[in-house]
C-alpha cells in the first residue's frame, strides 16, 4: 500500500465527520475510523470484487441515499455514509439469509465454529431464521484438494478470496469456479491439486470453513485456545500468530504486518510447528560413554559441567584459539549475543560463526547500506536480483516482490543462474552461467561493445544499465548456488555499491536470524553492533572485561583448523554441519578431530550424532526474545508452550557455561540481554524491549547519530574500506556442464523431516538439465547419469528442464535426489561436471 | 480424450496470433476443441492451457462456465429444457421430470436407445415462449405435456433429421483480412485501431468528395 500524500477527502458515517486518503475504499475508510462493516469477500491486500454483497451502506453522494458495495465504492468528497440505516440492516438480513440457502449449517461439526465470520455476523446482523425449507444443494463431504487441503464445498459461500489468493498472490491459479449459478463450486483441475507452496493461507483468510488444513483439523475449538503473537524464525522474520491449547502448538496464522509479511506464510514455515512437537526432540542431557559408545542421558548439572571442563582444557593446554563455536543462526538475538558474550568475552576466542560455509562475507553485508522490504517494492524502482529462486527459500519476499512488480511499477532485472518463479515478470533476465556473475555486473556498469559479453547480448546489458540510471536501485543479494563461489556475488557488490552510491541491499540469507546473528558480532573478526575487532574491541573490552586479541576463523577455517588438529572443543549451536556444510568431506574429517564436540541441539541431527556432549534446546514457540531479520528488523518473540523434557534456553546455557568457567554474563533473562545489548551497541539502542512487544511492524535497527557528550562509539565498518575480492573467471570450455546447486522448499532438512505433513511433499530432487543437452546426453528412458568432478562423482537422475539454460546442470541439496556436495571442492570459483548417460541396471 | 489435431493446433495459433494477449483466445481455442471431438475433453484442456498459456483450472472453469461447451460426448441431438423463472413459473420442472421419465436418463445423461442428450438450462432468453425447450440450439415452445411428448417421439424415431448437428455454431473459423486483425500488440501501447483510421479516411474522403 502506498502513502498517498495528497490533501484527504471528507465525508460523513454515521454522522461522525471523518477523513479518508483519496483513492481509499470506503471499507477501509471506515474501518479505519473505527466503524466496522461486515464483509465477506472484501480482503485488503486482495482486489476487491464485491462478491458477498455484505458490505452494503447506504451512500449518498448528493443524488440521495442508495445501497451500495462499501468494498468497491472509493471515497469522493462530500459523501454521506449510513452504516446502519434500517436500509442497511434490511440487507444485510437479505444478504445473510441469501447466503444461507445453501449453507449445510453443520457449525458443531465444524473446524470454524467459533471464529467464522458467517456464524459471527449470521448472529449479528442475520434473521435467526430461515424461510427456505427446501432441499439444500449437496456435495461430497470434505474433498481433499491436495495434501494438505480440504475442501467442503457446501460451506463455500464464493466469494472467491482462495482463488483469488491462488491467482492474484501466488501466481498459481490452480483452483477456480467450476460450472455456473447455484451450481459453482470451487474445485481443481481433475488430478491437478492445489500444491501451491503457498496454500495454507487460503484456509486461513476463507471466511467459512470450507477450506481446513489437514494438521489442524479437530484439533480444537477457538475457545479452547490462547494465542499470542511472535515471529517465525526464518530470514524475513514473518509475523505469527502462534495457537496453543494444553502445551501444544496447534496452528500458526499470519499476521498482517504492513512492513513483513502481509499476513501471508509459506506452508513450509505455517506447518512447521509439527516439528516443535515431534518425538524426535532431544529432551535430556547427554554424553558419549566412553566405553561403549553409546549416548547416555545425564543430569544438566554434569552435563555442563563436562562441556566446561572441556572448554577450559582446550583453553589452558592450547590457547583460546583451539576453541570454536559455530551455528547461532536459528537462536534469538538474546540467545545469540549471551554466547557471543560468553565466547568473546569470557573463553576470549574469535572462533565464532553463525553461517555454514554457504553466507557471504560478514564485514560486508554488516557494510553495505541496508535495504528494507518496503524500498524493495518502493514504486518506480528497480531490483537487481542475484541469487536462486526466491520462491524456493523466502516465501514472503517472493509475494511481496511478485505484488510489487504487478501492481506497484517496480522493475526487476535477474541476475540469476536459472530461469526463477520471477523471471516472466522481470523486466530484463540475464542468464548469468556460473563463475560469470561479477563479470556480467562489470558488464553491466560500464559500456559494452561486440554482441554478447559471456553469452548474454550486449543490448540487454545497455537495457539495464539505462533502466538503473532512471530508477532507484534496491539489490537482493545472496548466494546464486553453493557452486559458484562467493567471491563472485561479493565482488558485484562492492562494483554496484561503487557505481550507486544511493544503492540499498537486502542480504538473503537462507538460515533464519544469520543476518541478524552477525548484527551482534556472531562471526570472526565482528563485535555487536556491526563492528570490527579493530575498532571496537576497547568499548567491548571495557564493558565485558575481555574480547579477543585477534581475528578468529570462519566456519570453512574452523573445521579445516579441526581437521589439522588444531581445535580441540568445538560447540555446535543448532548447526548441522554435516548435512549443510557445502564440504562434507572436511565438516566429516573436522568434527571427527575434535577432542570434544558439543552440540546444543532441538534434533539429533546427524552432527548430534558425532557429539560428545549433548545439550538439548528450546525451540520456536518454547523461549522468549527478538528476532532480527534481513532487514535487520528486530520484532518480539514469545513463548507458548514449554521446551520438552528439561530442554532449556540457549541463553541459560551459556550464562551457566560462563559461571561454570568462573565468570558472569549478567543475564539472568532474555530481557536483561536485550537490553544489555541495546545499551553497548548503538545499533541496537533504538529497541526497547516494551516497543518490541507493541508494535506489529517491530523496529528497524538504526544507529541513531550520537548525542552530545556521548563517549566516543565504535566506528561503524565502511564500504570505502573494503576491497572487491578477486573474482576468478574460469574460462568456459564448452565440453563440461557448470554445476548449480540449489535450493527446494521441501528438502531433507530437519525441520520439514520433524513435519510429517510436509515430510511427505519431499522429492528427491533431479539433475535438471537443458532439453537440448539432455537429448544430446541420449538419456535413458531411467534418467540415470553419472556426474563426475574434479572432486568427486555422484549418480542422478536427469529430466529435462526448460528453466536451466545450456551447459548447466542443476541439482537441489539435501534431498534423496543425490548429493551435490560430492561434487564441490573448497576454493573453487565454479564447478565443472562431467556428465554421462548411465543405465542403473 | 484427445489433444488438439496438428491442423487444429495450427488453426488455434493462429487464432491466439490475433490476440494482444494469448489468454484471451481461450473461448475460440476451446470451440476448436469441440468441434473436434464433440466435446471438450480433459486432455484437450489440458492442451488448450498450454497453447494459451495458462492452467487447466483456469480453462475448466471458463468452460464449465459455458453450458453450450460439453465436457462428456452428447448424443447427436441435445434436448434443453430450460428452467429460468419464467419457464419455471409456467412448469418446466413437470417438463423436466417428464422428459426424464420418458428417455430413462437422469440429467445430463444421454438416452441408451436414441442419440438424445437431456439437460435443463438457464434461461434461454425465449420467455415470451415459456416454457420452452431446445433441440440443437434450435427453439420449441410453449411445450405442455402434448408437445414435449411429440418432441421426444420425434427424436427416437429419427424424424428431425433436419436439424442441423450438434457442433460448432460460433464464427471462430472465419478468417478476417490480415488489416482488420488488432495486431499482437499490446493494447496500452498500440495507436488507434484499424477500423477508426478507415473510418478517419472515409470521413476525409466525405469531405474531399
Ligand atoms: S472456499 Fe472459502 S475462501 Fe474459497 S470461495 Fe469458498 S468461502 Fe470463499
Ligand atoms: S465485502 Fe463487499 S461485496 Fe463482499
Ligand atoms: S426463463 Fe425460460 S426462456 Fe427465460
Amino acid at each position: 500500500m502506498t502513502v498517498v500524500e495528497s490533501p484527504a477527502v471528507r465525508l460523513t458515517v454515521d454522522g461522525r465527520a471523518i477523513t479518508a486518503a483519496p483513492g481509499q475504499l470506503l471499507i477501509a475508510a471506515c474501518e479505519q475510523a473505527g466503524v466496522y462493516i461486515p464483509h465477506f469477500c472484501y480482503h485488503p491486500r486482495m482486489r476487491s470484487v464485491g462478491m458477498c454483497r455484505m458490505c452494503l451502506v447506504e451512500v449518498d453522494t448528493g443524488r440521495g441515499p442508495a445501497l451500495q458495495p462499501s468494498c468497491m465504492l472509493p471515497v469522493s468528497e462530500g459523501m454521506v455514509v449510513e452504516t446502519a440505516s434500517d436500509a442497511a440492516a434490511r440487507a444485510q438480513d437479505g444478504v445473510l439469509e441469501f447466503l444461507l440457502l445453501n449453507h449445510p449449517l453443520d457449525c458443531p461439526v465444524c473446524d470454524k465454529g467459533g471464529e467464522c465470520p458467517l456464524q459471527d455476523q449470521t448472529m449479528a446482523y442475520g434473521p435467526g431464521e430461515s424461510r427456505f425449507t427446501e432441499e439444500k444443494r449437496h456435495f461430497a463431504k470434505p474433498i481433499p484438494i491436495s495434501d494438505l487441503i480440504l475442501l467442503d464445498r457446501e460451506r463455500c459461500i464464493l466469494c472467491d478470496r482462495c482463488t483469488r489468493f491462488a491467482d492474484e498472490v501466488a501466481g498459481e491459479p490452480l483452483i477456480g469456479f467450476q460450472d455456473r449459478g447455484s451450481h459453482t463450486q470451487v474445485n481443481t483441475f481433475p488430478e491437478a491439486p492445489f500444491d501451491s507452496y503457498f496454500s495454507g493461507n487460503t484456509v486461513q483468510i476463507c471466511p467459512v470453513g470450507a477450506l481446513t488444513a489437514r494438521p489442524y483439523r479437530f484439533k480444537a475449538r477457538p475457545w479452547d485456545i490462547s494465542e499470542t503473537i511472535s515471529t517465525y524464525p526464518n530470514a524475513m522474520g514473518d509475523r505469527v500468530s502462534v495457537h496453543a491449547s494444553r502445551n501444544q502448538i496447534l496452528r500458526l496464522q499470519g499476521v498482517d504486518s504492513e512492513a513483513v509479511n502481509h499476513g501471508w506464510l509459506s506452508d513450509r514455515d505455517r506447518f512447521s510447528f509439527e516439528a516443535v512437537h515431534s518425538p524426535n526432540r532431544l529432551r535430556e542431557p547427554m554424553l558419549r560413554d566412553e566405553s561403549s559408545g553409546e549416548m547416555q542421558a545425564v543430569s544438566w548439572s554434569s552435563a555442563l559441567s563436562l562441556a566446561a571442563a572441556a572448554i577450559r582444557e582446550a583453553v589452558d593446554a592450547h590457547g583460546a584459539s583451539s576453541v570454536a563455536i559455530l551455528g547461532g543462526a536459528g537462536l534469538c538475538a538474546e540467545d545469540q549475543y549471551a554466547w557471543v558474550k560468553l565466547v568473546k568475552g569470557i573463553v576470549g576466542t574469535d572462533n565464532v560463526d553463525a553461517r555454514m560455509g554457504d553466507g557471504l562475507w560478514a564485514d560486508l553485508l554488516c557494510a553495505l547500506p541496508r535495504a528494507s522490504v518496503a524500498d524493495a517494492c518502493h514504486p518506480g524502482g528497480a531490483v537487481l536480483l542475484i541469487s536462486g529462486d526466491l520462491r524456493e527459500e523466502f516465501g514472503t519476499l517472493y509475494l511481496r516482490l511478485r505484488h510489487a512488480l504487478l501492481n506497484d511499477d517496480v522493475a526487476l532485472v535477474e541476475l540469476t543462474p536459472l530461469e526463477t518463479s520471477l523471471s516472466s515478470l522481470a523486466s530484463v533476465s540475464l542468464r548469468a552461467r556460473p563463475g560469470d556473475t561479477a563479470l556480467l555486473t562489470e558488464a553491466m556498469l560500464s559500456p559494452q561493445r561486440g554482441e554478447s559479453v559471456a553469452g548474454v547480448p550486449t543490448k540487454a546489458l545497455a537495457a539495464v544499465a539505462s533502466m538503473l540510471k532512471r530508477r532507484p536501485l534496491t539489490v537482493l543479494l545472496g548466494r546464486t548456488s553453493l557452486a559458484e563461489s562467493p567471491a563472485a556475488v561479493e565482488r558485484a557488490a562492492i562494483l554496484l555499491a561503487r557505481k550507486f552510491p544511493q544503492a540499498r541491499f537486502l542480504p538473503l540469507l537462507r538460515r533464519g536470524g544469520t543476518v541478524g546473528a552477525l548484527d551482534v558480532g556472531m562471526a570472526p573478526g565482528l563485535l555487536p553492533g556491526r563492528v570490527t575487532l579493530a575498532s571496537a574491541s576497547d568499548w567491548y573490552r571495557s564493558a565485558w572485561g575481555a574480547a579477543p586479541e585477534a581475528r578468529g576463523l570462519g566456519t570453512e577455517e574452523v573445521l579445516q583448523a579441526a581437521a589439522a588438529g588444531k581445535i580441540k572443543t568445538l560447540v555446535l549451536l543448532g548447526a548441522d554441519p554435516v548435512v549443510d556444510f557445502p564440504y562434507s568431506r572436511l565438516a566429516s574429517e573436522g568434527l571427527s578431530a575434535v577432542s570434544t564436540l558439543i552440540s546444543v541441539d532441538l534434533f539429533n541431527t546427524a552432527s548430534v550424532r558425532r557429539a560428545d556432549i549433548v545439550l538439548p534446546a528450546a525451540g520456536f514457540g518454547e523461549r522468549e526474545g527478538t528476532h532480527v531479520n534481513v532487514e535487520g528488523r528486530a520484532t518480539a518473540v514469545t513463548a507458548q508452550v514449554t521446551p520438552p523434557g528439561v530442554a532449556r534456553r540457549d541463553w541459560q546455557i551459556a550464562a551457566e557455561l560462563a559461571r561454570l568457567l568462573g565468570g558472569d554474563l549478567g543475564i539472568s533473562s532474555p530481557r536483561d540481554a536485550w537490553e544489555e545489548l541495546a545499551r553497548l551497541s548503538p545499533l541496537h539502542s533504538g529497541a526497547s524491549w516494551e516497543a518490541l512487544r507493541t508494535d506489529l511492524d517491530g523496529v528497524l535497527l538504526q544507529a541513531p547519530p550520537p548525542a552530545d557528550g556521548e563517549p566516543l562509539r565504535p566506528e561503524a565498518l565502511r564500504l570505502a574500506d573494503l576491497e572487491p575480492p578477486e573474482a576468478a573467471v574460469v574460462p568456459f570450455d564448452g565440453y563440461s556442464f557448470r554445476l548449480v546447486a540449489d535450493r527446494t522448499v521441501y528438502d531433507g532438512g530437519t525441520v520439514v523431516g520433524n513435519c510429517p505433513s510436509l515430510a511427505a511433499k519431499a522429492r528427491p530432487g533431479r539433475l535438471r538439465l537443458n532439453v537440448a543437452d539432455y537429448e544430446r546426453l541420449g538419456v535413458g528412458g531411467d534418467g540415470a547419469v553419472v556426474v563426475t568432478s574434479s572432486a568427486g562423482s555422484l549418480v542422478a537422475t536427469a529430466k529435462p528442464d526448460d528453466r536451466v539454460p545450456p551447459a548447466v546442470a542443476a541439482l537441489a541439496q539435501n534431498t534423496a535426489g543425490g548429493d551435490p556436495r560430492l561434487l564441490l571442492s573448497p576454493g573453487d570459483a565454479v564447478c565443472e561436471v562431467r556428465i554421462e548417460a548411465a543405465s542403473l541396471t | 480424450m484427445a489433444r488438439l489435431s496438428e491442423a487444429n493446433v495450427r488453426l488455434a495459433l493462429e487464432i491466439i496470433g490475433r490476440y494482444p494477449r494469448p489468454r484471451s483466445a481461450l473461448i475460440p481455442v476451446l470451440h476448436i476443441a469441440q468441434a473436434q471431438d464433440g466435446y471438450v475433453s480433459s486432455d484437450a484442456m489440458r492442451h488448450v492451457a498450454e497453447l494459451v498459456g495458462t492452467t487447466p483450472s483456469e480453462v475448466l472453469s471458463t468452460c464449465s462456465f459455458y453450458e453450450m461447451f460439453k465436457r462428456s460426448r452428447p448424443g447427436a441431438y441435445q434436448l434443453n429444457i430450460c428452467r429460468g423463472i419464467s419457464c419455471f413459473l409456467r412448469g418446466a420442472d413437470d417438463l423436466i421430470e417428464r422428459a426424464t421419465e420418458r428417455l430413462g436418463i437422469p440429467l445430463g445423461g444421454t438416452a441408451p436407445h436414441c442419440p438424445v442428450s437431456l439437460e435443463a438450462v438457464e434461461c434461454v432468453a425465449a420467455c415470451t415462449e415459456a416454457p420452452c425447450a431446445q433441440v440443437n440450439y434450435r427453439y420449441f415452445g410453449p411445450l405442455g405435456a402434448s408437445e414435449l411428448d411429440e418432441l421426444i417421439d420425434g427424436l427416437e424415431a429419427g424424424r428431425l433429421a433436419e436439424l442441423p448437428p450438434h457442433g460448432v455454431l460460433s464464427t471462430v473459423l472465419q478468417s478476417p483480412s490480415p488489416d482488420r486483425l488488432a495486431g499482437p500488440s499490446m493494447p496500452e501501447d498500440s495507436g488507434p485501431p484499424a477500423w477508426w483510421e478507415r473510418r478517419q479516411e472515409r470521413e476525409t474522403g466525405k469531405e474531399a468528395g
